[in-house]
């Protein structure tokens, strides 16, 4: 290994012995989400540095979250035994009570029902990935958190529904909540070949 | 709390989608890409440290220091401690790990060593953005003989 030859001479063990005084005096490092957030401030900062417009850099946000949640989904079901969703609401009940209770550890009320049940929003008190940011006047139409639409949306086209989830308030922009509003399209139907059932 | 999962996802996405597309690709385009997950890394690294309160920034040694990564920042971050820590007393360090969680969904072998050094650089920013923080200038470079194990070289810059 080339790396290693750099470190001939005194090569010493050194003890990793047990407990360190530092895990006591920092129980906020423990939390991952600080981890999590503070990745995603990262990837925000540099597409924002990649890309001129914010629109585009919205445009990416989304892309990467629906990839994430086309994988998040099989996470998801195969950790949470939750069965399949005979309607919106049901699945409505099992986003926000079950879903984000899980990988953010938040439970978003959900709101505005249209009339046709087929339209909902998610209010959500405090979004863990907008900790310690503050959006620069620039940046007005940036989406800061909309990886989340994304997620939401690659991860319900997996179990056949096409929906649309966008931002129409945010706490970053001064609203008084952050709510995202979901809207179903259509089932997808299971695409057979033919001849096959 | 975040799940870790959320993490691991979002750092595979970010690999997938920046590795390539440097907005500035110097001589040696391959090595300015894994600079910009790298940089990526250092901010991040940096902020975990500032998040340390005051007390930690009296590390009476260089060793100490290093052994706080390799504990409560590889806990904080990846769940568990690094699994071995070695120096020449000449401000280099290797520490190892071998089951890096970053790596451990990929191979256990050498199938696909060559993607390995892209799911690396992140980290690799991580530990230079802390001890950055905690008043150390290093270089920190990874490398993988098999998967999922590999070693990070920290060199300490001296004044």
């Amino acid at each position: 290994m080339l790396l290693l030859q750099g470190l001939t001479g005194r090569k010493e063990q050194a003890q990793l012995g047990p407990a360190h005084p530092i895990s006591a005096l920092c129980p906020d490092l423990q939390k991952s989400s600080e981890l999590f957030t503070l990745t995603y401030g990262a990837l925000v900062t540099q597409l924002c540095k990649d890309y001129e417009n914010d629109e585009d850099v919205n445009k990416q946000l989304d892309k990467m979250g629906y990839n994430i949640g086309v994988r998040l989904i099989e996470d998801f079901l195969a950790r949470s035994n939750v069965g399949r969703c005979h309607d919106f609401r049901e699945t409505a009940d099992v986003i926000a009570k079950v879903a984000f209770k899980m990988y953010l550890g938040i439970t978003p009320s959900i709101t505005n029902w249209s009339p046709a049940g087929d339209e909902f929003s998610l209010i959500l008190e405090n979004n863990p990935l907008v900790d310690f940011v503050e959006l620069p006047d620039n940046h007005s139409s940036l989406i800061y958190s909309n990886l989340l639409c994304g997620v939401l949306r690659g991860a319900l086209e997996m179990v056949q529904m096409a929906v649309e989830a966008k931002f129409v308030q945010d706490t970053l922009k001064g609203d008084g909540v952050t709510e995202i509003r979901m809207r179903f399209i259509r089932r997808i139907e299971d695409n057979l070949p033919a001849g096959e059932e | 709390m975040a799940d870790p999962v959320l993490f691991e996802f979002l750092h595979t996405e970010m690999v997938a989608e920046l590795w390539a597309q440097d907005p500035d690709p110097g001589p040696g385009g391959q090595k300015t890409s894994l600079l910009v997950l790298e940089g990526m890394g250092f901010r991040v690294g940096q902020a975990l440290g500032e998040r340390l309160p005051r007390e930690t920034l009296a590390f009476r040694e260089e060793l100490d220091i290093l052994k706080f990564l390799c504990k409560d920042l590889w806990v904080a971050v990846f769940h568990k401690q690094m699994d071995s820590l070695r120096t020449n007393h000449q401000g280099t360090y290797v520490l190892q790990d071998n089951s890096f969680p970053l790596l451990v969904r990929m191979a256990s072998g050498l199938q696909y060593l060559e993607e390995a050094p892209k799911f690396l650089a992140f980290t690799c920013g991580l530990l230079r953005g802390t001890l950055s923080t905690l008043g150390v200038k290093s270089l920190v470079t990874a490398s993988v003989a098999a998967l999922p194990a590999c070693k990070f070289q920290v060199v300490i810059q001296k004044p």
